[in-house]
């Protein structure tokens, strides 16, 4: 919408702001280096204090009748303000207005101004967050007040397996429990309310209708923490189906019927109005698989513990993840407490290789934001009788060596430019790795992977050694 | 058939026997200034001006054969006149003009439009075709004057006087810049790294007038250099020479600096938009005062450049492929 304000007052064609936009990688940005060629109607520089702007002065969005309104009101900012001040009205105008400090970095510098532990800051900054005085009050208080209703409790993640230091353990002290692939999930139920909150820390209750319905019968002041998945039978559907749930306003009755979900309990965080989050892991699931007694298993199912002897064992049961639909394992220690974020040594996960292909860079596309004019979003392709046949992008996996190696390289072997994308010389060979690998009518290959990425730059490998589109299916029966 | 045309070798005039900044080794180059994508070995003869020469001769050798020549000063070369006249990129940076008959073809070289008080500004030359540059041609790209850059830089210098001011910058052109303007703002001697030192010797061989300079490798490994200002290249950003400098304040003068992306990616704490290349409208401005009805574009935004002025000035222009780099985005 910026972009079309923009675009009707200044005399800079479309193709050239597009151009311009390829090379910034941030529309705010964009506009605010361009405004300078766009003399305004000088407006009277009043110096507004940031909070007139955030209270009185861009709400005003909300309230304009029309599209022309609107553009008057953007364009008289725009006047009124220097070139950096353009750029920062722009990020909160659309929406992008962020910092980039980690949430854990946040939480250890109010910790340390306020003197207060971090897990209860953390569990404060979760769910909604409101940019007012009153928010920010209620967070650095010292005495702990009543928190909403709808307040989840920070997840508590697990650490890539340090295999080393794990096969000092005891075994018996361990459980393991396989690894979904779905949506970690916290199920709350306080005030005769059902609350879903995702990992994302995004309020998704209302997209999954089911679970809402299903959990009504928990009595008040229960928090689960599972994994939402999209189930068939006994094991998970394609996370395509899961995606379908997703970013949805309405969900349709066939949706439902098509892609229905299981919530697989993995914890039990709160118990009766109690915060258990310190009791050790077994009793806390013992309180768990009680409460869920009563729940048909076609909504939800306590996840499973494995037990195992020794490591091969657990290498031997990582190896049997795929059969079940898994993409690896949890590992507990029996004792552990839910802790906030990722700490080590209490929780492990162990996922399975990835699958992987050798495939050929045929695009490439400058990245945005700090990888801005810099060629990082490339889609490889894989041999079918002669010829290269798209069949998945990644962003990630190279280091910033080997990344400004491959950008220049792309500049000097680009074959055509269609807008910001180019098509390069079919010379070079990665191997990619993914999680997953299923049919879609989508895809020209007829096949899409998840969460692809780059694992190895073959630069070993000559071009015609590349894999080919029927090995990828190859894969996809044996994953079945 | 084309007065110029772009070869293997490099851009070439056949009526005049020579190259222009060739890529290749040939047997006569014209060059236009000493920057290392313009000026490469290889040539038996070199045509380049005067003001160039100490740089020539310090990057390709002092035995190279060198034929020094004044701004504006006419040659016979084969059945063409050609001359050289300055471009404001850097100290002896030329234009090279070429007459044949009544056609008058004028490649630019690299150049800027804005004061630099360390080399000749640049000069407008009528002609019927313009061989333009193109590193920063996106509209994105509006340059202040290096005098008001410059004082941002000394600014931020004496913000933080408690420990060492590290700015990076290319050792040939804009480290003298830099110490060109900062004698409106300072006397305080600058600390420079030894590939920046070589270089400002040479612009003081010719009279240029700069701070006073001391070379890091003149001082003791345990020096402090609390609150001075030390200039060197990109190359020595956290390279080991950097590590003599405790806890130092970083900076990135750069045309590339414009773009918050590119300030992001390098990690320097800041970046100071200043450029040797002439930004959107110092570019489109040129092109429109030379006069010339047919616009070849080279280096970085070739397309962008040639599609606009032929969509909005009606001009015959098109990109041109070569293997100049301008100011590497490195």
């Amino acid at each position: 919408m910026l972009r079309d304000v923009f675009l009707q007052i200044s005399d800079i064609p479309e193709w050239l702001f597009e151009d311009c936009y390829a090379h910034v990688g941030d529309s705010a940005e964009t506009i605010a280096l361009l405004l300078r060629h766009s003399p305004l109607e000088a407006q009277e520089k009043r110096d507004r204090p940031l909070h007139e702007w955030m209270e009185k002065v861009i709400p005003q969005v909300k309230t304009v009748q029309s599209e022309a309104e609107l553009r008057d009101l953007v364009v008289s900012w725009w006047a009124s303000l220097e070139d950096t001040e353009v750029f920062v009205l722009n990020k909160v105008l659309t929406g992008a207005f962020r910092v980039g400090v980690s949430e854990k970095l946040l939480v250890k510098a109010l910790s340390a101004e306020y003197n207060l532990p971090e897990s209860v800051l953390a569990h404060r900054l979760m769910g909604d967050f409101e940019p007012t005085v009153n928010f920010y009050r209620q967070l650095i208080q010292t005495d702990s007040e009543e928190l909403a209703p709808s307040q989840p409790y920070p997840f508590f993640l697990a650490s890539p397996l340090d295999e080393d230091r794990f096969q000092e353990e005891n075994p018996t002290q361990w459980q393991a429990e396989w690894k979904w692939d779905g949506i970690r999930a916290q199920i709350i139920k306080r005030a005769d309310e059902v609350f879903i909150w995702s990992r994302g820390e995004d309020l998704i209750t209302q997209q999954f209708p089911e679970l809402v319905e299903g959990f009504q019968s928990l009595s008040n002041g229960h928090v689960l923490d599972g994994e939402i998945l999209c189930w068939e039978g006994n094991r998970p559907m394609n996370f395509n189906a899961l995606q379908k749930r997703l970013g949805r306003k309405s969900v349709t009755k066939k949706l439902l019927a098509e892609n229905p979900v299981h919530f697989i309990a993995y914890d039990l965080l709160e118990h009766h109005h109690q915060d258990i989050r310190e009791k050790p892991l077994l009793e806390r699931r013992n309180l768990l698989a009680e409460l869920l007694t009563s729940f048909p298993a076609s909504l939800t199912t306590v996840s499973a513990p494995l037990s195992f002897a020794s490591f091969t064992d657990l290498q031997e049961l990582r190896e049997r993840s795929r059969q079940q639909g898994a993409e690896g394992l949890v590992i507990k220690a029996k004792d552990s407490p839910y802790l906030v974020g990722r700490k080590r040594g209490y929780w492990w996960k162990y996922k399975v290789n990835p699958m992987s292909l050798d495939a050929v860079l045929i695009y490439a596309q400058a990245g945005t934001g700090k990888r801005a004019n810099l060629f990082t979003d490339y889609t490889f392709a894989l041999w079918q009788n002669g010829e290269l046949v798209s069949f998945a992008k990644a962003y990630s996996g190279l280091d910033n060596d080997e990344i400004n190696e491959l950008d220049k390289w792309i500049r000097r072997h680009t074959i055509e430019k269609f807008g910001p994308v180019r098509s390069v010389e079919p010379i070079q060979v990665f191997e990619i790795g993914f999680e997953g690998i299923a049919e879609s009518k989508r895809h020209k290959s007829g096949i899409s992977v998840r969460f692809p990425r780059i694992l190895r730059w073959r630069k070993d490998k000559p071009v015609e050694e590349a894999d080919t589109l029927q090995t990828a299916f190859e894969l996809l029966t044996a994953s079945l | 058939m084309s007065l110029i045309t772009v070869r293997q070798e490099g851009l070439y005039c056949e009526q005049g026997g020579f190259y222009i900044d060739p890529w290749r080794s040939v047997d006569c180059a014209l060059i236009t200034h000493a920057h290392s994508d313009h000026a490469r070995s290889g040539a038996n003869q070199y045509v380049a001006t005067h003001v160039s020469e100490g740089i020539l001769r310090k990057r390709l050798g002092d035995e190279i054969k060198l034929q020094g020549v004044e701004y504006g000063e006419k040659l016979k070369l084969g059945n063409t006149w050609v001359s050289f006249h300055s471009a404001g990129h850097v100290l002896g940076s030329a234009q090279i003009r070429v007459e044949c008959g009544d056609e008058v073809w004028v490649v630019s070289g690299d150049y800027k439009r804005g004061a630099d008080p360390t080399c000749a500004p640049f000069e407008v030359i009528p002609c019927d075709v313009f061989i333009t540059e193109a590193t920063f041609g996106l509209p994105i790209y509006e340059w202040e004057t290096g005098e008001a850059t410059c004082r941002q830089i000394y600014e931020w210098w004496q913000s933080d006087l408690e420990r060492p001011s590290l700015l990076f910058c290319y050792s040939f052109g804009k480290a003298q810049r830099i110490l060109g303007e900062l004698c409106k703002f300072s006397d305080r001697p600058v600390y420079v790294h030894g590939a920046v030192h070589v270089l400002t010797e040479i612009y003081r061989q010719v009279g240029v007038k700069m701070l006073e300079t001391i070379c890091t490798t003149e001082m003791p490994r345990s020096h402090k250099y609390i609150g001075d200002l030390v200039l060197a290249p990109p190359s020595a950003h956290r390279s080991t020479w950097m590590k003599r400098f405790v806890q130092p304040q970083t900076a990135f003068a750069s045309g590339w600096m414009a773009v918050r992306g590119a300030r992001r990616r390098r990690g320097y704490e800041r970046g100071f938009v200043l450029s040797d290349h002439a930004d959107w409208s110092g570019l489109v401005n040129t092109i429109l005062q030379t006069g010339a009805k047919t616009v070849y574009v080279t280096h970085g935004q070739s397309e962008v450049l040639s599609r606009y002025l032929c969509e909005t000035y009606g001009l015959d222009a098109l990109p041109l492929k070569t293997l100049f780099e301008g100011e590497g985005d490195i």
